[in-house]
């Protein structure tokens, strides 16, 4: 049994932060400085930093700040930037969570507005403080999954462990998404054999040759030179270790950054911005697509790693998967399973699937990962756009 | 605490051409794959990818019975395979300079 905070929506959060958000980067300084006094299990710094606005970043951060983990939320604006202030906090509002809006401009500069917001977080904290777990389900659990600092072992150990653990997480009725299209080119239709129907199929297959004309069109692939160092020659030799996340159960729909899956089941999320290329690369890095997969609901996230990231998140807590069994006993203090026993003959494929399972359950009860007892809170948010979801993304 | 009898190189599936190391190989040491001896080209990492067979120039790499890209000079059995003499088929592998 897991452990929840009801929230008025419905859904539950197995943490219970508050939320510090830098409306731009010129009030990201003010915003650490508020969030640097508290205990950072408590106080989670997030933000935009962009001056111009944009609907797939207002979008992200409404969804963050109304996630089923977050309790509270003091919005620090420096005054004069063009994020929708007042809209995010109406937003926030009704979802009936405390929320503040403080200008560094007429708060009167850094110190006073720092003081100011330390007062009102410690308010929002003693009124979070007082709130009780109560009893969740796993079916009440929406759990996401990305790989980073990927090897070959990754595609070995750690990737297909995950799928087996979504496999038992989708059988328990749990939400799952799986993401980075721009890592799933050439396996539109293994993904489009496992859609819940033809026409979804098809919308799999589009999304796939999205993010194919999306990373031609960069010139690269989503492939980093530690990849190739770790032993993985190609893009496509990458994409096929990434693909076995996803397991084997049946794929429920497709849905963007911030759209939470209607029902239980597993899904894609398309993090490839559609329209012209305009930004830049669709993830500058995976905290990017954490975020993302957080503002879908995600309220645990399970990294696979086998060159050995570190990083955590901010909102929610992040699982690290290890695949290679040397970068595991160099990184131990990092990592919360040890996925590379199988290569050794030390464990199966099956076994670390179930404690992988069993792990976000205790996760979902409170436990907490090693990226979070060592503070890792990452964030970043940058420029994207996207049309709204097609008809034949989620089946009914 | 390794298992010194577990194999040190695997098959992922019965096309491919390909084999992945279990543990680090060291060069020149034999290792057994199917009942056939290879000898290790060079020192590989785990997970890395030595021929199991003759590749020949053009050939698809399989791993996973899938293709992972196409060899770009022939390849003797045990000999490393990573971008020196294989490419992608879709976009161009990117490695830091020098």
């Amino acid at each position: 049994m897991l452990a929840g905070y009801p929230r008025a929506d419905g859904r539950k959060g197995i943490r219970n932060v508050a939320v510090v958000v830098y409306l731009v980067e010129c009030a990201h300084h003010v915003a650490r400085g508020i969030a640097a006094g508290f205990d950072d299990d408590a106080v989670h710094l997030i933000g935009f930093p962009g001056c111009y606005p944009n609907a797939y970043a207002l979008d992200m951060l409404e969804k963050l700040c109304t996630h089923p983990n977050v309790g509270a939320a003091l919005l620090v604006s420096l005054g004069c930037e063009g994020f929708d202030r007042r809209r995010l906090a109406r937003v926030i509002e009704a979802s009936s969570r405390p929320v503040r809006t403080i200008a560094i401009q007429e708060t009167g500069g850094t110190t006073k507005t720092i003081a100011a917001g330390r007062e009102w977080i410690a308010q929002a904290l003693s009124l979070l403080a007082a709130q009780a777990p109560v009893p969740m389900r796993i079916d009440e659990l929406t759990v996401g999954t990305i790989c980073g600092g990927s090897d070959a072992t990754s595609g070995l150990t750690a990737n297909p462990a995950m799928g087996i653990a979504f496999d038992l997480l989708v059988g328990e009725g749990a939400t799952t998404i799986f993401e980075e299209t721009g890592e799933l080119i050439g396996m539109e239709h293994l993904m489009a054999a496992r859609a819940a129907n033809a026409a979804l199929g098809e919308e799999l297959k589009r999304t796939v040759a999205k993010a194919a004309e999306y990373y031609a069109t960069l010139g690269y692939a989503s492939f980093a030179p530690g990849n190739a160092d770790g032993g993985l020659t190609t893009i496509e030799e990458k994409l096929l270790g990434a693909y076995a996340k996803s397991g084997q159960s049946t794929i429920d729909g497709i849905v963007k950054p911030g759209i939470a899956p209607p029902k239980p089941g597993l899904y894609l999320l398309d993090v490839v911005p559609d329209g012209e290329v305009r930004f830049g690369f669709p993830n500058i890095n995976d905290n990017a697509e954490i975020a993302e997969l957080i503002a879908c609901g995600s309220q645990v996230i399970l990294f696979s790693t086998g060159r050995g990231s570190v990083v955590g998140s901010a909102i929610a807590p992040v699982i690290k998967v290890c695949a290679n069994p040397e970068t595991y006993k160099r990184m131990e203090a990092d990592m919360d399973v040890d996925a590379g026993r199988i290569l050794e003959g030390r464990a199966t494929l099956p076994a670390v699937g179930r404690e992988i399972y069993e792990l976000v359950q205790r996760v979902g009860n409170g436990e907490r990962t090693k990226s979070e007892a060592l503070g890792h809170r990452e964030f970043i948010l940058t420029y994207k756009s996207f049309d709204p979801l097609g008809p034949a993304c989620l089946p009914t | 605490m390794e298992n010194s009898d577990a194999p040190a190189v695997m098959r992922l599936s019965p096309r491919d051409n390909i084999a992945v190391a279990l543990r680090p190989l060291k060069a020149g040491e034999a290792v057994v794959l199917d009942g056939v001896t290879l000898t290790v080209e060079r020192n590989t990492a785990v997970g890395h990818k030595l021929a199991a067979q003759p590749i020949a120039a053009g050939e698809l790499i399989l791993k996973y019975s899938c293709p992972i890209g196409t060899a770009t000079q022939a390849i003797a059995p045990g000999a490393y395979v990573h971008t020196h003499n294989v490419e992608s088929n879709y976009l161009p592998t990117y490695t830091l300079p020098g």
